[in-house]
């Protein structure tokens, strides 16, 4: 009951006036930067985070800061909601599933209860995720207490493969967008000899290139380019939203309580493997159609449709953080962002975190319910607030939106050359996304590159050399054995399907 | 010229994409392999990771390469068509002037007045907007911006001769 006590204290911490406050205003943009076609959880954490550097100086800062940024977090992952029932424009990947009976739903005039259902849901999945947190975190902090540098090796190790064998596409096309993540790392001043690393002469090269521009770039400008494609016109569904239809759906929703459970479950499990979140959306979307008795009916506009992939997008998208706060390895791009956050504040994510900074890690987490609680409340009363904010023309929007960018990735590090390099990363982001080269284990990389590296480096001068390190005791075995396993689980999945016949394939989801 | 006409198909997109981190692999690893990529006096040599990364980009790139060059008719479609890179470009090359704007070695105007004028002329293009609609969006969404981040959060963005003028260095 240790844990209970904490969250108690974290509350105290998270209800002050001043927090409460910036929950509600985190809320606010973080629903406002999932709208927003070119802005998503990750970039508009990005962007916003040089806001928080003068906040997080103060004493309790760091706490109210990360209490703004998760908050957007959580405003987005609602956001994304919106887009994808009324104008069946994913804000997010996790989102793609909403978009199969939400836009349906709204085209038949049940916006509304489809609206409600997302939020609803979303709100379970994201308090059972959190539920998860509070008491799971604490023991994995204490277990990771006794981890070396082999056994953090062996989680990032975990990480990447992790991505490897649940990419939809071509396994190769992540592992090399992947390698140019670490390659992109490795740049600059070598922490351990000194020595500059693939700088080639250029002093701007010399910090390394920081994954915040990356992020800017790649999801923010390269989101805008391929908007553009689609053309300027946004046409959807209305939102109307009034009491009486809200308890409505509230009245119905009851009868999904099996398909609430089973896509929450599977959310937490999956939301704490990187990359845990698109996957798990489609896998419960999936599960649920099978399992469902009107599974036939999927597709044309079910709530129950709605329901499922909701819940575990954000079951996934909350636990996300648990890797991020206790072994301060990220699920996701945009937990990778908050981690960056942490590091910039001067705090150290990883199990120390729960013993030295109790205070900001139960604050954080006490913000997760109660950030929840604001959120469901903003986003049921303000839809068509937000949805008048995809009204704006397009003219309008995509200059500005190219402008918060650019002023974003220059404060960073107040440089010009990041807005430059965000330029570059904003086209090669284009081309990623058109051919298929997923952009979450690059970011993921360049966001870990050194941290790996550093223990690949400390296990290898622990066994002057040998990998056997990393079958050394039985966790670091079963972590790298686990590894290994999703590594080549293409294959394996290839093998099954083979030995199976082609039957097990519906099951994912393709 | 015809706005349906491609530019280039996915497959000569995907080749050159994999050839570009065949070049990247083969960078990294040339540069590990320069500053040692093996085992030194003291432990692992500064290029002892980079080295493999390389090694790594090149192999699934030349898998990759090897996909791309398969013949598929998936791959055969067009990457992007005239017209709708046309539209790209209309953002992209203001963008591109819109940032040298900014801070360049002859005349840096500062972030606040580029953004502005690149707002209105986005507004002007491609939403056709009267001069006065365009002025109080533009100029209002940067001093929105300007209050934001200079007066309420202090953080300093570059400023060109107008802000110089209000007394803002």
């Amino acid at each position: 009951m240790q844990e209970l006590l904490s969250l108690a204290g974290g509350f105290q911490v998270a209800m002050s006036w001043f927090n409460l406050m910036l929950m509600l205003a985190g809320i606010v943009l973080g629903v406002i930067i999932g709208v927003l076609p070119g802005l998503g959880g990750a970039n508009g954490v990005a962007i916003l985070l040089p806001l928080t550097f003068s906040m997080a100086q103060q004493p309790g800062g760091t706490t109210s800061a990360i209490i703004l940024l998760s908050c957007i977090y959580w405003g987005a992952l609602f956001g994304g909601a919106i887009t994808s029932i009324l104008f069946n424009i994913p804000g997010e990947p996790w989102s793609v599933a909403t978009t199969f009976d939400g836009f349906p739903l709204g085209q038949k005039g049940r916006a509304g209860a489809a609206l409600t259902s997302a939020f609803t849901s979303s709100f379970f999945g994201a308090l059972v995720g959190v539920l998860m947190i509070t008491f799971l975190s604490p023991i994995v902090a204490k277990f990771a207490l006794r981890f070396g540098p082999p056994e953090y090796f062996s989680v990032y190790l975990l990480t990447f493969c992790a991505f490897v064998g649940m990419s939809k596409g071509s396994p190769f096309k992540t592992i090399a967008a992947m390698m140019l993540g670490f390659a992109l790392a490795a740049v600059g001043t070598d922490t351990v000899t000194g020595q500059l690393r693939m700088t080639f002469g250029f002093t701007s090269l010399l910090k390394g290139f920081d994954f915040l521009i990356a992020v800017i770039g790649l999801f923010g400008i390269g989101e805008i380019l391929l908007t553009l494609e689609e053309g300027l016109e946004f046409k959807g569904a209305n939102a109307k939203l009034n009491m009486k239809v809200v308890i409505e759906t509230w009245k119905e929703l009851p009868r999904y309580w099996k398909t609430s459970l089973r896509s929450a479950a599977v959310g937490c499990l999956m939301g704490i493997v990187p990359g845990g979140a698109t996957p798990a959306s489609f896998m419960s979307y999936g599960l649920a159609k099978k399992m469902s008795r009107d599974g036939e009916k999927f597709g044309t506009g079910m709530v129950e449709g709605v329901v499922a992939p909701e819940t575990a997008a954000h079951a996934a998208g909350t636990s996300a953080l648990l890797p991020m706060i206790t072994l301060g390895v990220p699920g996701s791009p945009t937990a990778a962002v908050l981690l960056g956050g942490l590091l910039i504040w001067g705090l150290q994510p990883g199990p120390l975190l729960f013993t030295e900074k109790p205070d900001f890690v139960w604050g954080l987490i006490a913000s997760m319910y109660l950030g929840n609680i604001v959120g469901l409340i903003v986003v049921l009363t303000c839809v068509p607030l937000f949805a008048a904010i995809l009204r704006v023309p397009f003219s309008i929007i995509m200059p500005v939106i190219v402008v918060i960018c650019a002023i974003g990735a220059y404060t960073v590090h107040n440089s010009m050359f990041d807005v430059w390099l965000m330029l570059v990363f904003g086209v090669m982001g284009y081309v990623f996304k058109k051919l298929n080269y997923p952009l979450a284990p690059l970011v993921l990389a360049l966001v870990l590159g050194d941290n790996a590296e550093n223990s690949f480096r400390q296990s290898m001068l622990d066994s002057q050399g040998s990998l056997s390190i990393f079958f050394a005791n039985g966790l670091v075995g079963f972590i790298t054995t686990l590894s290994l396993l999703l590594l080549f689980w293409p294959l394996i999945s290839m093998a099954i399907d083979v030995l199976r016949g082609k039957r097990a394939r519906t099951i994912s989801g393709g | 010229m015809d706005q349906d006409k491609a530019v280039g198909t996915v497959r000569l997109w995907e080749i050159i994409v994999a050839l570009s981190f065949l070049t990247v692999g083969a960078v990294v690893s040339w540069d590990s392999h320069r500053l040692g990529s093996s085992w030194g006096s003291d432990g692992p040599q500064a290029g002892y990771f980079p080295f493999y990364i390389g090694v790594f980009i090149m192999v699934s790139s030349a898998i990759n390469l090897y996909n791309a060059l398969r013949p598929r008719a998936a791959t055969g479609v067009a990457f992007v068509h005239w017209g709708q890179l046309k539209l790209i470009l209309a953002v992209l090359l203001p963008s591109i002037l819109y940032v040298a704007l900014i801070v360049n070695p002859w005349f840096s105007l500062g972030i606040y007045v580029p953004s502005a004028i690149f707002i209105a002329v986005f507004m002007r293009i491609l939403g056709k907007y009267g001069w006065l609609r365009i002025s109080a969006v533009s100029i209002g969404v940067m001093v929105a911006f300007f209050l934001m981040f200079e007066v309420w959060f202090k953080v300093p963005l570059p400023k060109g001769p107008l802000e110089a003028a209000f007394g803002f260095a």
